[in-house]
């Protein structure tokens, strides 16, 4: 049993043309870098204005973890869209009338929410170590990259956006509102990131080993995740929309 | 639970089965379905249904409103698992493993069109080109946009398009994979009747170039029109044959008799006829049941002048398909309500 590529990359491809033309996406797209860069560099003006050490870390950590929920709520509002949106416009049940699998059509959705997301959230992490660097405090500068937060945003970002986009995947197969679904997979998208602000607000010490740890464990999450949600993909359900 | 479907028309749907479906043709038959079922818990879709199209037939599944006709092109186009029965389509046998490989030798255009309303007209036919993994992408698409018309609209956005237009887009993504079987759910349904024209005219030229199309409709004057045979569905199959055949298989022929004055004793002189199987008295004349109108009216014409009757006029009565098919749903309405 092989993907078919070609198959995935239909859908991606009319997925990104779709979102570039959708102004609900768009604006979503658009809002959370902008809202989320103002808001790390708040804490970065301050941190730069106050000098004060012991705040200092905490600032740094609270600016991490504002980038971060950009993976957590974009992945969890496109892919929660990409179904029940599809059963809204009645165009799922011609897709589904294809020849293609149902990993094909899961992967290509996710992928379809996955790359704009780590693409627009390494953006963002790009710019604020573009500003730390040229624009904060030396002592600030530095403390950005003290232990293992860049280590956390690099490894995190992708880590929360796939478990965001398999919540997202996994409401819409069930639900019959885009709205609802929306909303339910935004709430069920944040549980892992309490575990990573935790550690990145120095709740838990926070330690190169914690923080691969805990990756590795969302990891593993994930990859349930994608196996969950396959044998919840049901053509019939999908198709009917009722409970079969 | 679904009514038992009425005695004589269950029966009739045999024999006429039998002689319409294209002699001793198993291996060229497009679908074959047997005793299929579909059950939504306690709810029936539909229930025990066999048939079989042949290659190149329009075959049309006529039915009302939630009488299973879309459950059944979902069934068949591996969309829903059967509660049970068994089919084959496009030679390959219906089965959950099966369905990938069925998929990409059928299309189907549900009842609404499903197109991406913020794409053009061509990146929706990409899409599904990529979808059907088909080589040549080019070509077809400007085959199946000349099949439809649309060779000027490739770049409009769809949700540019009227509701006719759209419905031959949805026709085009159908035909991108040159099907063995294609389906039609209700084609025309919503549109107007220069749209529904137009619809109708494309699907007869496919008839023309031997698409075999499976099409549903609850519109008689559709199926009468672009089918080769039909088959009437009401959660079981009540009939099935060509157009034709079904009017002469529910309705007996009948000849009706106008006479100045009734006769004293029509026993003696109807009854005397083998030709006739029955009347029934009207306000001026009868109404015969007959085995052959042309040899009845003969006949007749001699018994009644023989009576010493005046003929005014005696004509073959003609049934529409209309009749049958309101005949066999007002049935159903009865058997329901019971
Ligand atoms: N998913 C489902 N769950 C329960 N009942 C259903 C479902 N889909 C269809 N039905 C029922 O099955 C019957 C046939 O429906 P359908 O195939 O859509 O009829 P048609 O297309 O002929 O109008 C209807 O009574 C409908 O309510
Ligand atoms: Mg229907």
């Amino acid at each position: 049993m092989s993907a078919s590529w070609r198959r995935v990359d239909a859908i991606v491809r009319k997925e990104l043309r779709d979102y570039r033309r959708n102004r609900f996406v768009l604006g979503t797209m658009a809002a959370m870098p902008v809202l989320f860069i103002t808001l790390p560099m708040i804490q970065l003006i301050a941190a730069n204005a106050t000098r004060n050490t012991a705040h200092l870390g905490l600032r740094i950590g609270l600016s991490l973890l504002y980038m971060l929920v950009i993976p957590v709520t974009m992945p969890s509002v496109l892919s929660a869209y990409s179904v029940v949106g599809e059963r809204e416009q009645g165009t799922l049940e011609p897709v589904l009338t294809t020849p293609i699998r149902r990993e094909e059509f899961l992967i290509a959705k996710a992928l379809a929410a996955f790359v704009p997301t780590v693409v627009i959230a390494y953006a963002v992490f790009g710019v604020f170590l573009a500003a730390g660097a040229l624009f904060a405090h030396p002592v600030i500068a530095s403390a950005i990259y003290a232990g293992p937060h860049v280590l956390v945003q690099l490894l995190f970002t992708p880590l929360l956006a796939g478990w965001a986009i398999w919540v997202g995947i996994a409401v819409s197969t069930r639900s019959t509102d885009v709205r609802v679904a929306q909303q339910l997979s935004v709430l069920g998208s944040f549980p892992p990131l309490i575990i990573v602000a935790l550690m990145s607000l120095n709740v838990i010490a926070e330690s190169t080993a914690l923080a691969i740890g805990l990756a590795a464990t969302l990891l593993a999450f994930d990859l349930l995740g994608w196996r969950v949600v396959a044998t919840m993909f049901d053509r019939e359900r999908l198709v009917t929309g009722r409970g079969g | 639970m679904s009514p038992p479907p009425a005695a004589h028309t269950a029966g009739a749907a045999e024999p006429i089965s039998a002689t319409s479906t294209l002699a001793g043709s198993t291996c060229e038959s497009a679908v074959v379905v047997e005793h299929l079922s579909k059950h939504f818990g306690d709810r029936v879709a539909y229930q025990d249904v066999s048939f079989e199209v042949g290659v190149g037939e329009v075959f049309g599944f006529l039915g009302p409103n939630g009488a299973g006709k879309t459950t059944t092109v979902r069934t068949l186009g591996t969309l829903i698992t059967p509660s049970s029965g068994s089919a084959t389509v496009a030679g390959i046998p219906l089965s959950p493993r099966n369905g990938p490989a069925i998929r990409s030798r059928i299309s189907m255009m549900p009842e609404s069109p499903g197109l991406y309303l913020r794409l053009t007209v061509l990146e929706n036919l990409q899409c599904f080109a990529g979808l059907y993994t088909l080589d040549d992408v080019r070509r077809r698409i400007d085959r199946a946009l000349g099949a439809v018309n649309l060779e000027d609209r490739a770049h409009d956005l769809c949700g540019s398009l009227s509701k006719g237009l759209r419905q031959r887009v949805a026709l085009a993504r159908a035909l991108l994979n040159d099907p063995a079987v294609l389906f039609l759910d209700e084609p025309t349904s919503g549109l107007d009747p220069v749209a529904t024209r137009e619809v109708h005219e494309l699907i007869a030229s496919l008839r023309e170039r031997g698409v075999t199309i499976f099409l549903t409709t609850h519109r008689l004057e559709e199926a009468e029109r672009l089918c080769h045979r039909v088959a009437i569905l009401n959660t079981t199959l009540r009939l099935i044959g060509r157009p034709d055949e079904l009017r002469e298989q529910l309705f007996r022929r009948s000849v009706e008799v106008r006479l100045r004055a009734p006769l004293s004793d029509p026993k003696s002189v109807l009854g005397a006829l083998p030709e006739i199987e029955g009347w029934e008295p009207t306000p001026s004349g009868y109404t015969l049941t007959v085995t052959d109108p042309d040899l009845a009216a003969p006949a007749l014409a001699r018994a009644l002048v023989g009576a010493g009757a005046d003929i005014l006029s005696i004509a073959e009565s003609h049934h529409s398909l209309e009749d049958v098919y309101l005949e066999l749903i007002s049935e159903d309405v009865e058997a329901k309500s019971r």
